[in-house]
């Protein structure tokens, strides 16, 4: 590999991480944005294990289709409204 | 520690049920998945049996399934989207009974991953394509292609990713030959994710969003996408070309939508609800599953809700464009995860949980006084259609899949008092739960009892011609008589069959020739086809005394132990053998196998002598009668019998044929209740590969049987077993009947293979119908859900805790029918006054029972519970406490105070008002029950109130320790309330098990794992001395010895963590002097930590663990555990380092050898959360025996032993543990 182009490599490599890998972090990854991908990391987790789909069935007593139903619209905003963001400028 | 997992019983539950035509006969099959096994079902056509083809563990979790069929095919070959981040395509191959694996592509990670497809699966209808999504973003299509040799190819994908993207479901439209299309629901939450007021995401709207993949192009394009009214679930295809309009069907809350491509209008229907129902009325109604009936002329779907109705829907059509969406109530069944209508009229019913069930559609609901409603139907916005549920009308129930699933709580231990323990299980949620009792053993349907006039010896079946499909005549031998009863509608005595009445008989048989042969103590009575009948005499004052016979050969011992043989020449006549043998001592037993097909007669008489050897003796022409092996018992033979079975043991040169090899097996039946199995050399008559089993007390006697067209053998002690060979595997399993004498073949028009047998005085005919079934269930009707039970030492009698969220008690529910009555009788005007009051009285005395119409869901916080004192072995209710609506009973332990040793207490720990997310309840209590002395009725004597939920309850030292939200404390006994004598605030989040032995208390935090606790009595402490490094989801835990503690974890993880021989835990001694080593703490826990010893993902959510001996008497100890989805298993340790040594390699090599059949690493799935550790996987390696015979053999000779050997193994370390 050029070693000129380390420096360059690592920002292209971490873009290319961040646009493939949905959560990968950078540096100004804040606290919600982390949460949010958490949740929806746990969310999707949930979908795909049947023995947490049913237990989570059984602890509420509600059928597995509503507990999926329910898991994939909590995805779309898993932890309430972002926070307002301070302006940069 | 190094530990042996072993699956005693597969998963029950159904994950995923899809239908087709997959051995490529006309028959139509259905595939099912249980998480991590696949299966092939076929329901029998006929009777409406459902019977299991092939059940294969993958080592991964399927996640989606589907059907598909290349255009022009017969054959539908199975997609599996799982976590292995693979694409696989199986195919099921009749003829060696295997899942193939065509087609294998990889395209990302491993595990359950959100952007990993695998989630979602699709597949064109004409078989040109496929897409398999992800959760968020990445949707892949794959075309699918014929190459000239028939086969089936796939292209590399192509891929429709959309960032920012939820996938709801997918499905493909049907569009015919155009380019195939998938419809996906969608949402986009990239707008909500940028909005801090929270407005966007209220805004967003879901899409249903068509992807078009371009053949001519090779090119997937985004269509089309349209913003939906409501959030929908789940969408269902609508036929389209020559079969229908296209499109799909969207099913979202309370609406039903008919959407197509192109500008027709789309159809709207609400879902009806029930009329009357006590569910919350602010509840919205979902359909849960969905079946899709076509023929040629015409399709319907059937859809269920979430109560378990089920709607048929059509369409109404004029030209291509639907008019209306026509809905039809058609009947309830439980709630299911998945159904398929099957083209012979059968419904498959995979219930969400609880048993599975096989229904007939007697009826289409066509032509029937059920109301239909219609989109056309005019209705205010907001509006509502309703019917009334009733039961089953269109639907005829055929056949029920018993299911275990969820096991929530599960005890073994010998309650009934018989001598092997059974498992106690409650399982089963809502009104559907129940306490099941499993016994090791096959289930024995009595298909008759008949009473005998006197005590029979021995009884046998003969067909009157060799080809008949039934046996004709069944003949009991008395003492000194002979009793022939012909088979027909019923079982009557005839006279005129030919046989000799007058003596009693030692064995009959039917010839080939459409012969029939009885054998009596004074000779041979041989009945020809036209009734003729010839008598061979024994010479002499000798009579005989032992007799083999099979088609064409009979051998018989006289007294004094002379052989002579007899065989069936040319013309059909009994030829005697000129030569006679005297062997060297008295004659026990004798068999014959059967003549093999194609050939004259069996090379081969196995004989047992008193002299404790069973010897082969060779019945070729040219050396007849003399000895060619002989096997030396420890005690004499008592009966034997050679069976034809299996495909378990072959040489190098069938190797290649090897799923129509069989071999023969010697059984030998010892006067000390063992029994021996050795394969006969076909060529050679050596006996090799001897296996030992102790069956019972009495001496083993064994009969030919046949199961499942193949042979079994049937041996009886004071059990009888049956040992027979299904799905490439042997089985010796016990028959749950009482002990039989002599037993049978039977076969009959209503009872194809069954056995008949005596016992005592009365002759039974018996069937057999869940073979390879490991369990057999008694199983008792409970209310609730149950969660917690404890047994009650002294009278066996156990104590059920059953507790429902989002339910109403009986008291309320009544309250709640009253209200609604009176409501009713309220809103009617002056002359409707009559028809109300009717109304309402109707609809109180509705008794719709919950089990099949589900109970009414109340809403979040609500709560229902009972207490229950149950007679496990008789299942009677002796006494059901109930709790007050919203009260949940969370813990139960029984508990002797030591203030009053003699007398029983039972603490229930229960919520009031308890909210589940996030948890909080308004208060907390420790009930006390005083329990009488023969366990039959408990007395409330005080609440001790407590401000947390009492998640844990247990017994120490004649007190209570109690685990009240976070906090540790300890109660002891008092007049008006429990005195709470010392607490420990030290654990993190949650006690959810306590559990004590000795001095010490080990306490799980719901994620935080296990805390070693010891009680300082000095002052009065609880001091956490020890605790785990790894943080653990805890469900149940198991206390191993004084040093260890099992644990299992809501992901599927089973951990053992042992405290290392150093540390110490004598806490009133405090070895710094400065009391600072028990307050300090290490890394933010306790001073000492505990070691892990060892590690394994089960893949099942863990529910139960107990350490037990499940095989009297003195048998091993092993850790059984139980899962929420039905399944059964054990940990045993090896006892010797040869054996682990042995199975690491044995397991290295299946790693490599027999990879997991989807695509999933085996040491990866082990590992899913924690790295797997002194763990050897058994299932992987029993797997070995279901092998190929030429990948068994060389994976053999690299382990330095023969593939019997290694077979034996396997068998050697599953008998000495467990079934």
């Amino acid at each position: 590999m050029n070693p000129m182009g380390d420096r360059y490599n690592i920002y292209s490599q971490l873009e290319h991480l961040q646009s493939k890998c949905i959560g990968t972090g950078h540096a100004d990854t804040t606290k919600f944005e982390w949460m949010v991908n958490q949740h929806r990391d746990s969310c999707s987790s949930y979908l795909g294990h049947p023995d947490l789909l049913n237990y989570f069935a059984i602890a509420e007593n509600e059928s597995k289709a509503r507990i999926k139903f329910n898991l994939m619209e909590k995805m779309l905003q898993p932890c309430g409204p972002p926070p307002d963001k301070p302006d940069d400028n | 520690m190094f530990l042996y997992n072993l699956t005693l019983q597969k998963a029950t539950a159904i994950t995923h049920a899809i239908h087709g035509n997959f051995s490529g006969d006309k028959l139509q099959e259905i595939v099912i998945s249980r998480g991590k096994c696949i299966e092939l079902l076929r329901p029998d056509p006929n009777t409406g049996k459902v019977h299991t083809l092939l059940s294969v563990e993958i080592f991964g979790i399927i996640r989606s399934l589907v059907a598909f069929r290349l255009t022009g095919g017969t054959k539908d070959y199975i997609i599996v989207g799982s976590d292995s981040g693979r694409l696989v395509v199986l195919e099921y191959m009749p003829v060696k009974n295997i899942f193939e694996k065509v087609h294998q592509e990889t395209f990302g990670k491993s595990g359950c991953r959100r952007i990993v497809p695998g989630q979602y699966l699709a597949v064109d209808p004409k078989g040109r394509a496929g897409m398999i999504a992800a959760i968020e973003k990445q949707k892949l299509v794959f075309i699918f292609h014929r190459s000239p040799e028939v086969k089936l190819t796939i292209s590399s994908p192509l891929e429709a990713h959309k960032s920012n993207t939820l996938v709801y479901h997918m499905v493909a439209v049907d569009v015919d030959y155009s380019n195939p299309m998938f419809a996906c629901l969608e949402i986009d939450y990239e707008d909500a994710d940028a909005d801090p007021t929270g407005e966007a995401a209220q805004k967003t709207q879901q899409t249903l969003t068509f992807y078009e993949l371009d053949l001519g192009l090779n090119h997937v394009v985004r269509k089309y996408s349209e913003p939906l009214e409501e959030h929908a679930n789940f969408l269902v295809s609508v036929p389209g070309g020559r079969d229908g309009p296209s499109g799909v069907l969207i099913c979202s809350e309370n609406y039903l939508t008919y959407k197509n491509l192109g500008d027709q209008m789309d159809i709207r229907c609400p879902i009806p609800r029930r009329r009357n129902d006590l569910d919350d009325p602010e509840r919205g109604m979902i359909f849960v599953c969905s079946a899709t009936h076509k023929t040629k002329s015409m399709f319907f779907f059937l859809a269920q809700t979430e109560q378990g109705d089920i709607f048929k829907i059509t369409l109404d059509t004029v030209g291509e464009v639907v008019t209306a969406i026509k809905l039809k109530y058609f009947d309830t069944v439980p709630v299911a995860t998945a159904m398929c209508v099957l083209k012979t009229g059968f419904l498959f019913v995979a219930c969400e949980f609880g048993n599975h069930y096989l229904y007939q559609i007697a009826h289409l609901g066509d032509d029937d006084d059920e109301l239909e409603f219609s989109s056309e139907m005019p209705l205010e916005e907001g509006d509502t259609f309703f019917f009334a549920p009733r039961s089953l009308r269109n639907l005829v129930l055929v056949d029920e899949l018993e299911s275990l699933s969820p096991i929530l709580s599960a005890k073994v231990a010998d309650l009934a008092g018989e001598d092997t323990p059974q498992f106690y299980m409650a399982c089963g949620r809502g009104p559907r739960s129940s306490m099941r009792v499993l016994r090791h053993g096959l289930e024995v349907s009595e298909m008759a009892v008949s009473e005998l006039p006197g005590n029979p010896d021995a009884v046998w079946t003969v067909k009157k011609k060799s080809d008949d499909k039934y046996d004709a005549y069944i003949i009991v031998s008395f003492v000194n008589a002979t009793l022939v009863l012909s088979i027909g509608e019923t079982v009557e005595e005839v006279t005129d069959s030919g046989f000799l009445g007058t003596t009693p008989t030692l064995c009959c048989a039917s010839f080939a020739d459409n012969g029939l042969v009885q054998i009596f103590p004074e000779g041979i009575r041989h009945i020809w086809a036209s009734g003729r009948v010839r008598d061979w005499k024994a010479p002499g004052k000798t009579h005989i005394v032992r007799c083999a016979v099979n088609q064409r050969q009979v051998v018989i011992a006289l007294t004094g132990g002379e052989l002579v043989y007899f065989e069936m020449n040319k013309d059909g006549k009994l030829h005697d053998y000129e030569k006679t043998q005297r062997m060297s001592s008295d004659v026990v037993c004798m068999a014959l196998p059967n003549v093999p097909a194609g050939e004259q007669r069996s090379w081969f008489l196995a004989i047992g002598l008193a002299d404790n050897t069973v010897r082969i003796i060779s019945l070729d022409p040219s050396d007849c009668l003399s000895s060619r092996s002989m096997q030396v018992l420890p005690v004499c033979a008592e009966s034997l019998c050679i069976v034809e079975m299996g495909c378990a043991e072959r040489d190098q040169e069938d190797a290649a044929s090897a799923s129509t090899t069989t071999s023969l097996y010697l059984n030998i039946g010892l006067q000390n209740g063992a029994l021996l199995r050795a394969v006969l050399d076909p060529v050679s008559g050596n006996l090799t590969d001897t296996r030992t089993r102790y069956l019972g007390l009495r001496p083993v006697k064994l009969f030919r049987i046949r199961m499942q067209n193949s042979e079994a053998v049937l041996a009886m002690t004071s059990r009888s077993w049956l040992s027979y060979y299904y799905q490439s595997r042997f089985y010796l399993t016990p028959l749950s009947y009482e002990s039989l004498e002599y037993a049978s073949g039977f076969s009959s028009e209503q009872c194809p293979e069954g056995i008949v047998a005596i016992s005592t005085n009365t002759l039974r005919i018996l069937a057999l119908e869940k073979l390879g079934a490991v369990f057999n269930q008694v199983s008792f009707p409970l209310e609730y859900t149950p969660r917690q039970f404890v047994v009650h030492p002294e009278t066996s009698n156990i104590l059920i805790l059953e507790t429902e969220h989002n339910a109403y008690t009986e008291e309320t529910k009544k309250q709640r029918r009253q209200q609604m009555a009176e409501e009713m009788r309220e809103a009617a005007g002056e002359e409707e006054q009559e028809l109300a009051r009717e109304m309402a009285d109707a609809f109180l005395n509705e008794d719709l029972p919950e089990n099949i119409f589900s109970a009414p869901k109340a809403g979040h916080g609500m709560w229902a519970s009972t207490v229950r004192l149950m007679d496990p072995v008789m299942g009677v209710t002796h006494q059901q406490h109930r709790l007050v609506q919203n009260e949940a009973a969370m813990s139960i332990a029984l508990v002797k105070f030591h203030n009053s040793v003699d007398t029983w207490y039972l603490i229930v720990g229960v919520a009031k008002d308890l909210q589940l997310n996030p948890r909080q309840c308004s208060q907390g209590f420790l009930d006390t029950y005083r329990l009488d002395p023969h366990c039959r009725n408990i007395e409330l004597l005080h609440r001790t109130p407590v401000d947390e939920v009492p998640y844990a309850v247990c017994a120490y030292n004649g007190r209570l320790l109690a685990g009240v939200g976070r906090m540790l404390r300890m109660y002891d006994m008092g007049k008006k309330k429990l005195l709470r004598k010392c607490e420990n605030k030290h654990i993190p989040n949650l006690i959810v098990s306590i559990q004590a032995m000795g001095k010490r208390i080990y306490v799980a935090d719901v994620q935080e794992s296990v805390y070693m606790v010891r009680y300082k009595r000095a002052e009065n402490q609880l001091i956490i001395f020890a605790d785990d490094t790894h943080p653990r989801w805890i469900t149940c835990t198991s206390v191993l010895d004084y040093e260890t503690v099992a644990t299992a974890d809501k992901f599927g993880n089973i951990s053992i963590v042992r405290l290392p021989p150093n540390i110490s835990d004598d806490v009133d001694e405090d070895p710094t002097g400065n009391k600072s080593l028990w307050d300090r703490g290490l890394l933010n826990g306790a001073s000492q930590k505990a070691d892990t010893v060892a590690t394994f993902h089960v893949g099942e959510t863990v529910t139960s663990l107990q350490k037990t001996t499940l095989i009297p008497p003195g048998g091993w100890e092993s850790l059984v555990y139980t899962t929420i989805s039905g399944s059964v298993g054990v940990f045993v340790p090896f006892t010797s380092h040869e054996d682990h040594d042995f199975f690491q390699h044995l397991e290295m090599h299946m790693r490599s050898e027999n990879a997991p059949l989807c695509g999933r690493d085996h040491l990866s799935f082990r590992s899913y959360y924690f790295p797997v550790k002194n763990v050897i996987d058994g299932d992987l390696c029993e797997q070995y025996n279901s092998m190929e015979p030429a990948k068994q053999k060389s994976l053999a000779i690299d382990l330095e032993r023969t593939p019997a050997e290694v077979s034996k193994k396997l068998e050697d370390i599953r008998r000495r543990y467990a079934f």
